[in-house]
């Protein structure tokens, strides 16, 4: 399954997409969790009792910002998130 | 002292309540739960609109919708009762409950809460059968695009809950300033010599302020809403875009009763979207109730919670 948490607002589409079948079986122990500077991503069970990593609530209708500071305007080359997710189940839509 | 309080008298006239939608319980007269194996129900408490599923053996059986009142727990109680009252059911009679929606956390008396991505695929898949693979859910304060496989299980899914609009709630707020019944909106967003461009302002709040000002301008109210339920046609096409379309194309909540949404969605898109004899409003607690009845099949029936209720 495809997770995308996010939203689209005026200003474009902020989605980060989880493909949760590459997360279930995750062979780097969830190593997204820990790479994430803001504490976004965290483990649940899905409703298919699947154990997969999701985007925490409270920064779903933010993640434009929450984001910003890992982004190439400031100073990356590369998103923490999507360099530790070595199987490549986290997208960024922006 | 008369003429003091007749001065003060409370007017007793009652504001007519345009955005006021149906609410609608039915009972499928051919089935009987007291022969039934397994009866699971699903509870939907939606931002908006509760429903209560009742499903016998995997089987539709009675529903009830309403409006959610102030709390969760007594919109859950209060849909159930609808139900209830017209089967004679009773909570130790489920042999599986499970809640879905906004408020499924607040299901005083369900086994289990599933999200109502989960819940709309399945019952989408169970209205429009396995052949269903795209379906769109415009609920009172969130819009989901859902993709599932022919089983009903969620492929991938985007939602959007940051904004109202493309939501029920952002028609409710337009039938309110036009002063049209919300059921009749659609018939009457047809009823204008030209189509007119689409609201622009993508915030329900700005499109409010468009509208008057449309108005103002000298359109009719017909063309005003034809306008709202471009924009909001528009709104939704642009999210189902994004994770794609595919030909078997199902629409669930309240806005799917609506003809001025629903046609532009179809007329943006070059598809139909499945029809359905079941009330598109149930689709998430359907869903529910059928999740539930696989539980029991894998697990056995659980303890029944009447207490909690």
């Amino acid at each position: 399954m495809i997770a995308n948490y996010g939203y689209k607002d005026g200003s474009g589409d902020f989605y980060i997409s989880i493909d949760t079948d590459k997360c279930i079986n995750c062979p780097v122990g969830r190593a997204c969790i820990a790479a994430c500077p803001k504490d976004m991503f965290e483990a649940m069970v899905d409703d298919y009792d699947d154990e997969v990593v999701c985007i925490k609530a409270q920064f779903r209708k933010s993640v434009k910002y929450d984001c910003a500071e890992c982004k190439p305007s400031a100073g990356y080359t590369n998103l923490p998130c999507t360099s530790a997710c070595t199987p490549g189940a986290i997208k960024h839509s922006w | 002292m008369s003429e003091l309080s007749a001065f003060n008298a409370p007017t007793t006239e009652k504001k007519p309540e345009f955005w006021r939608w149906q609410e609608e319980c039915w009972v499928d007269e051919s089935k009987d739960w007291r022969s039934a194996k397994i009866i699971t129900c699903g509870i939907d408490v939606g931002s908006v609109s509760s429903q209560c599923v009742v499903c016998v053996d995997g089987q539709l059986y009675a529903y009830n919708s309403m409006r959610t009142g102030n709390n969760s727990p007594d919109s859950a109680r209060n849909a159930f009762k609808g139900v209830s009252v017209k089967t004679g059911l009773a909570l130790n009679d489920l042999h599986f409950v499970v809640g879905t929606g906004y408020g499924r956390v607040n299901v005083p008396f369900s086994h289990k809460a599933i999200t109502e991505i989960a819940c709309h695929a399945r019952g989408a898949n169970y209205m429009g059968g396995n052949s269903v693979r795209t379906i769109l859910d415009m609920g009172g304060q969130d819009c989901k695009a859902i993709h599932c496989d022919e089983k009903g299980k969620v492929t991938n899914f985007l939602m959007n809950d940051k904004c109202a609009a493309g939501t029920g709630r952002g028609m409710e707020v337009i039938s309110d300033l036009m002063q049209i019944p919300i059921a009749e909106l659609g018939a009457r967003s047809f009823d204008v010599d030209q189509e007119p461009g689409a609201v622009s302002s993508v915030c329900v709040v700005f499109a409010k302020s468009e509208a008057l000002g449309m108005l103002k301008a000298g359109y009719t109210k017909n063309k005003v809403v034809a306008a709202y339920c471009q924009a909001m046609a528009e709104r939704v096409v642009s999210l189902l875009e994004r994770i794609g379309v595919e030909e078997s194309f199902f629409i669930t909540g309240g806005i799917a009763k609506n003809a001025g949404v629903v046609k532009r969605i179809e007329r943006k898109l070059g598809i139909q979207a499945m029809e359905t004899r079941i009330d598109s409003q149930v689709a998430g607690a359907l869903g529910a109730a059928l999740f539930g009845y696989t539980l029991v099949q894998k697990q056995g029936p659980a303890k029944p919670l009447a207490a909690a209720a």
